[in-house]
């Protein structure tokens, strides 16, 4: 369980990224942190390594404070997954991998075995794991990236729009996959992009983020569209420009289900 | 080619000087600019102003240094530190001077170079900051390093030429030696055996860069991230 | 130390500061020297740089012909020059003006290669002629490049020059030869310290032109400096 109480974040520079923000993330359970640029949403999932450290409140892993642990061994205790992957270019597929192992002093061979066997879960085919990053697709990359998280079988799992580069497809793709390893695996997920519908296909509960952290709404993605808090909910999750209103159509025999302006959304069965 | 032959010993001889010479200027130098300008480097990131107008500092006095011609430099420093014009120690010195002067502002380019990215996540994954110096930010800097190292062993083992002027014996010696004597093959042999000794230092280098990189090659025909 | 008492008195000897072989005329005659080699230089490095730079073909064999010729040591390729044609200016000149191409070139192609290419297809979009692209886009941009390649080439040739005075041309190198053929360290130090001054000067001048230069070419950014050294 991660418990954010109170927290604020001032940058040295006088920018306030958030205040006064609280949550409280269940174990086993994936919370989307969604908002635009600006929202803070990373200040605050970085806040849980402290790769940023808050300037206000606390934060708590399983009611531990992380200010008063070691920043390094939190983070490798922690899995993180960035925006590209953040792979080491100079380090092999499989290296890469067993990064945080290594640090942690497993033995060689038996973190090879463990990154083999990772990244077999992730679905990357075994003749890539001696490639470099660069070597890869962009998708393929953002598996080794997902692996790399897992490696050290943390409880936690830290996601910064990981697909986020990728192009529509593989990223429908990852997210199905990132599904299933949620599933199997059930890590505690703290997980942020800015694209509403990726939020919704993946989070347990969402937390739609206005301007400087301020929380507009948490709920899950039922309750969220069943009963937006306010109008920026509203038009943040796309109610307000009709897309979320559909409707059937009867066109050559086929009921096709069309949005409020009567573009095809999908063919109802 | 028969002068060149006839006098085995001495060209055996004067390459080996230009050999040893410029192989030590090279190394001094790197060894020398690499915690110089990784000290640059890491002023310059430095949130407090003094530290950065220091790096800016120790960048333009590498910049001043590379300036100051080499013959000047040559003559005026076995003065400076009171040795006789003839000393390898001052050609040395003169040197290894240059190599410095231009590898510092490249080590400090280099580090500067590694993407902030791939240093942020290796934080994230767990790396100390030592951890993270030494086995991320310095092996993706090499091969910027390793570019400018080329470049320095290049002008170096060219520039030790011009000590012949002051009288100390390297390759050198055959271009004044054959100018008084008015003997074209003499000079040519000299250049010739420059050139090789050049182009014997540019490969090695290249060499164990591919050695210790094995993945810059890679990287950079794939593109990198 | 009486080594540079000496020295400053050799400086400040007034007779060093008229006549032939007096310190303003050194000093003109080594500038003279480095004009000349930089504009016979550039009669070969501009049009060259300028058609590898815009086309971007032979430039691997840009780059391994201008390495190369950094390998060559300037005392030898002076000597061997002199030698083989005739004792005189012309020759040097000649030599020094080979030395000095590396670095010109250099900077030339470098320069236009670094030009946004999609800046360039804009403009080629806009109707411009291939000379308008090269003379409205591509040389105002390169601009601080360039400057930086004729700093390293002048620099040079300042310093290459010195060496020249071997082969018996004047300017400023002859103090340092002729003092260590007869041992007179004063002489020696007191032209090295002049070349340094002068050298140190010029450059001070270009940085100032190259940041003009670049706030030109780029005005809301900073620039590292490019310089490389031969001799």
């Amino acid at each position: 369980m991660i418990e954010f109480r109170s927290v604020g974040k001032q940058f040295d520079d006088g920018t306030r990224a958030v205040s006064d923000f609280n949550l409280v993330v269940p174990s086993h359970a994936t919370v989307v942190l969604v908002g635009s640029s600006g929202s803070g949403k990373t200040t605050l999932l970085r806040s849980i390594n402290r790769m940023v450290e808050p300037t206000e409140g606390q934060i708590l892993i399983d009611d531990v404070d992380v200010a008063t642990q070691n920043p390094v061994e939190l983070r490798r205790s922690i899995g993180y997954v960035m925006q590209h992957a953040g792979l080491l270019p100079h380090r092999k597929v499989i290296d890469n991998v067993a990064t945080v192992l290594r640090l942690c002093g497993i033995p060689k061979k038996r973190a090879l075995d463990r990154s083999a066997e990772v990244l077999g879960t992730v679905g990357l085919d075994s003749s890539l794991y001696t490639k470099y990053p660069s070597q890869l697709s962009g998708g393929q990359r953002q598996r080794v990236g997902v692996a790399r998280g897992l490696a050290n079988d943390p409880n936690i799992l830290l996601m910064d729009e990981p697909f986020g580069a990728v192009d529509p497809i593989v990223r429908a793709e990852l997210q199905t996959e990132m599904l299933r390893l949620q599933r199997e695996l059930e890590k505690t997920t703290v997980f942020v992009t800015h694209d509403i519908e990726e939020a919704f296909a993946l989070g347990d509960q969402v937390v739609i983020l206005k301007k400087g952290g301020e929380v507009a709404q948490i709920g899950t993605p039922q309750e969220i569209l069943a009963d937006p808090a306010d109008d920026f909910v509203r038009s943040f999750v796309g109610l307000e420009r009709g897309q979320r209103t559909l409707r059937i159509e009867e066109k050559d025999g086929q009921r096709i289900v069309v949005d409020e302006y009567g573009r095809p959304a999908g063919v109802l069965q | 080619m028969n002068w060149a032959l006839a006098n085995r010993d001495l060209l055996v001889e004067l390459t080996w000087q230009h050999v040893w010479v410029s192989a030590v200027c090279i190394l001094l130098g790197f060894a020398l600019a690499l915690p110089v300008g990784w000290f640059a480097y890491a002023a310059n990131r430095s949130p407090r102003r003094p530290m950065r107008q220091l790096s800016g500092g120790v960048l333009s006095i590498g910049s001043i240094l590379y300036t100051i011609p080499s013959l000047p430099l040559l003559v005026i420093l076995p003065s400076l530190l009171g040795l006789p014009w003839l000393s390898v120690l001052s050609i040395v010195i003169a040197l290894t001077v240059y190599a410095f002067a231009i590898m510092v502002r490249s080590v400090a380019d280099a580090l500067r170079s590694v993407p902030p990215m791939v240093l942020d996540s290796a934080t994230a994954c767990g790396y100390s900051r030592t951890q993270r110096a030494l086995t991320v930010t310095l092996p993706l800097a090499g091969p910027v390093m390793l570019a400018s190292l080329r470049v320095v062993s290049v002008s170096t083992v060219s520039l030790l030429s011009i000590g012949a002027l002051t009288g100390v014996r390297n390759l050198g010696s055959l271009f004044t030696n054959g100018y008084n004597r008015d003997f074209t093959t003499e000079i040519a042999t000299g250049i010739v055996l420059t050139v090789i000794v050049a182009l014997v230092f540019d490969a090695i280098i290249v060499a164990s860069g591919r050695l210790l990189m094995p993945w810059s090659r890679v990287v950079r025909a794939g593109g990198g991230e | 130390m009486s080594l540079i008492n000496d020295t400053v008195a050799w400086l400040t000897d007034s007779a060093q500061w008229s006549g032939g072989s007096g310190i303003p005329w050194r000093v003109a005659q080594h500038l003279g020297y480095t004009t000349i080699t930089v504009l016979a230089a550039s009669v070969v490095a501009v049009p060259l740089g300028l058609y590898v730079g815009h086309t971007g073909r032979w430039k691997n064999t840009a780059v391994l012909v201008t390495g190369a010729l950094r390998a060559l040591p300037t005392l030898g390729l002076i000597t061997l020059i002199v030698l083989l044609t005739s004792v005189g200016l012309t020759p040097a000149i000649i030599a020094l003006a080979v030395l000095c191409i590396p670095p010109l070139l250099a900077g030339i192609y470098s320069g236009l290669e670094a030009v946004d290419p999609a800046t360039v297809d804009a403009a080629r979009a806009q109707g411009m002629t291939e000379t308008q692209v090269i003379t409205r886009v591509e040389l105002p941009l390169a601009l601080p490049l360039i400057i930086g390649g004729l700093r390293s080439a002048v620099l040079q040739v300042i310093a290459t020059a010195t060496v020249a005075a071997f082969i018996g041309v004047g300017g400023l190198g002859r103090y340092i030869i002729d003092g260590l053929a007869v041992r007179d360290t004063p002489r020696v130090l007191g032209g090295a310290i002049i070349v340094v001054v002068l050298a140190l000067l010029i450059d001070a001048l270009f940085a100032v032109g190259q940041r003009l230069a670049f706030r030109h070419a780029s005005p809301a950014d900073s620039h590292p400096q490019l310089k490389e050294k031969t001799a």
